[in-house]
């Protein structure tokens, strides 16, 4: 370090973690954002690029016959890895626009039976936001809380169904914190309460096995880029029958999807999101087995080196690939700055727009504090466990450095209780 | 978040990390800011009593990067300056400094106010009459 100003040997970045052979940088540690594709999924992709550009509404020549050929086996793929019917396979823009076609559609078809929507605190924005517009057309919406541990409390679920509730959407397991919802016995209880039961499963299909029958869920937003596929492209699964359920179309046109969905398909995404979910179904087990490995592994690595970290959601009840820890005393920007090598996500408010800090960890409980000191490993299908080292090695290595310059870990480490001093709150 | 130069340098390499002893009737120490609101600094300045000039300062800060190269770049500031001299840095002079983007101009209030804060328990220590404009205390914001 040429720099001469004292600085009393503090050096954030200048690291003395090694490269591990075989590790190239920038490490991508952010799944749960997006995945890259897998080359097999691209490969299958090309040729409706090029020779094979037909539109899949062409219903009398053979490049029309041969587009459809093509979405007709990716609507099978998808229905095999979920467990429905091709039929009830809708295909959209993404998983946000499944959202709102799942919600805004049901509550369009069912409002002379009610005008109640149950969903919970921490919902994608795609959810929520949906919500909060329906409630401006005079749609009452239910947000559960959730536990400490980021599970729903079913008594609070079955509390909160009335008589005027049409749906209730729940999401199969959250982006942030990993955790997996009780699924089938919500849709046990919206079933037997005659409810229609939606879940945004974007995180969970393909990591974990979904299954519509068995999970009893009437609706189900999926994405092609969280599984490996294209960007672009999305499904929505609609169930035909017991019972069969209805929405009203939020993109009027040419009646495609059933009248559902308008617009031309995006065929070569179709074809993605197909491959992507086949090889999902394949290569789940082994892959998930995989995952959990690297996950233990990672966490086991910081709680032996670190002191003043902890989990953040059940661990029993996890995706995969996730990993949410707090490193209390540690702002989690300054982290980020700090392994600008390493691809991962912060639930600090200083990483966000809205100079707030993650609500989903705030709906746990979580003081302000240790959501500012989050940080968000999303393990995929690509990472190895020599990036693992090198990440866990990295992080452990700023997270000291950081702590030497942080009043908190300074007063803590003296015995100075924190909640007792008055901060001049800004 | 793109960072300029400057704040990337101060955050590789802080200046003056450390702590002074508080007890000292020479040491002013600053803390402001809350955990809850993702930044704490903690801004301390050794005073020559002889001639009311800051002689060493020290920091440590809880925060974003940018937060960190505003204490470190205060530390700078106010060494080698006299109390008055000292008092007259503002946030903005650190935001120009720093090339700090809007979202990021709380970080230099907050520097800002540290210096106060030190200079203001320095003060108290001392029993130094209040020059004009100069509070003691960290105003909320």
């Amino acid at each position: 370090m040429s720099n001469e100003m004292s600085n009393n040997g503090v050096v954030i970045t200048e690291s003395s973690v090694p490269l591990p052979e075989g590790v190239h940088l920038p490490i991508y540690m952010d799944n749960h954002a997006t995945t890259p594709m897998d080359p097999r999924v691209l490969e299958a992709m090309m040729p409706y690029f090029g020779v094979k550009f037909g539109n899949a509404a062409s219903r009398n020549h053979s490049f029309g016959w041969e587009a459809e050929q093509a979405v007709e086996k990716a609507r099978e793929q998808i229905a095999k890895l979920i467990g429905s019917s091709a039929k009830e396979i809708i295909f959209t823009s993404g998983a946000t626009e499944s959202n709102n076609l799942a919600l805004k559609g049901i509550a369009e078809m069912y409002r002379e039976r009610g005008n109640h929507i149950i969903t919970q605190a921490t919902e994608h924005k795609a959810v929520l936001d949906t919500c909060k517009k329906l409630e401006k057309q005079g749609f009452r919406v239910t947000y559960l809380p959730v536990q400490a541990d980021g599970l729903i409390d079913m008594e609070d679920l079955k509390r909160a169904i009335d008589d005027k509730t049409i749906l209730v959407s729940i999401m199969y397991a959250n982006n942030e914190i990993g955790v997996i919802q009780p699924i089938a016995e919500i849709g046990k209880l919206c079933h037997e309460k005659g409810v229609i039961f939606h879940t945004d499963a974007v995180q969970a299909v393909g990591k974990i096995p979904v299954d519509v029958q068995k999970d009893n869920i009437d609706v189900l937003s999926l994405s092609g880029h969280k599984l490996y596929g294209p960007k672009g492209v999305g499904a929505l699964y609609v169930r035909r029958r017991n019972p069969r359920v209805q929405i009203s179309e939020q993109i009027n046109g040419g009646g495609h999807e059933r009248g559902m969905r308008s617009g031309t398909l995006n065929v070569p995404g179709i074809v993605g999101l197909g491959a992507a979910c086949e090889i999902a179904m394949n290569e789940m087990e082994a892959e998930a087995k995989r995952e959990i490995e690297l996950r233990d592994y990672l966490r086991a690595k910081f709680e032996k080196a670190l002191d003043h970290i902890h989990v953040n959601g059940n661990m029993d009840h996890h995706l995969p690939g996730n990993l949410n820890m707090s490193f209390v005393y540690v702002e989690g920007e300054s982290l980020l700055m700090g392994i600008n090598d390493i691809a991962v996500s912060s639930g600090s408010a200083c990483t966000s727009a809205t100079l707030e800090p993650s609500y989903v960890l705030k709906a746990l409980g979580l003081g302000d504090d240790v959501a500012h000191s989050s940080i968000r490993f999303g393990l995929g299908r690509f990472n190895t466990k020599a990036e693992v080292d090198y990440v866990s090695d990295k992080l452990i290595d700023v997270v000291l450095k950081l702590r030497e310059l942080s009043p908190l870990y300074e007063m803590v480490k003296e015995g100075i209780d924190l909640t007792k001093i008055e901060w001049a709150a800004h | 978040m793109a960072y300029s130069d400057k704040v990337i340098d101060h955050y590789n390499n802080p200046r003056n990390v450390g702590q002074m002893d508080k007890a000292s009737t020479e040491v002013g120490t600053g803390l402001v800011g809350a955990p809850e609101c993702g930044d704490v600094m903690r801004l301390q300045i050794r005073v020559n009593p002889e001639t009311n000039v800051i002689e060493d300062a020290k920091f440590k800060t809880f925060g974003c990067g940018s937060a960190i190269a505003s204490s470190s770049l205060a530390t700078e500031w106010v060494k080698g300056k006299t109390i008055d001299e000292a008092l007259a840095i503002t946030n903005t002079d650190i935001v120009k400094e720093l090339a700090l983007p809007p979202v990021k101009i709380h970080c230099s209030v907050l520097a800002e106010d540290a210096i106060r804060a030190a200079i203001g328990d320095w003060k108290k220590k001392n029993n130094v009459t209040e020059t004009a404009g100069a509070p003691v205390a960290v105003a909320a914001h």
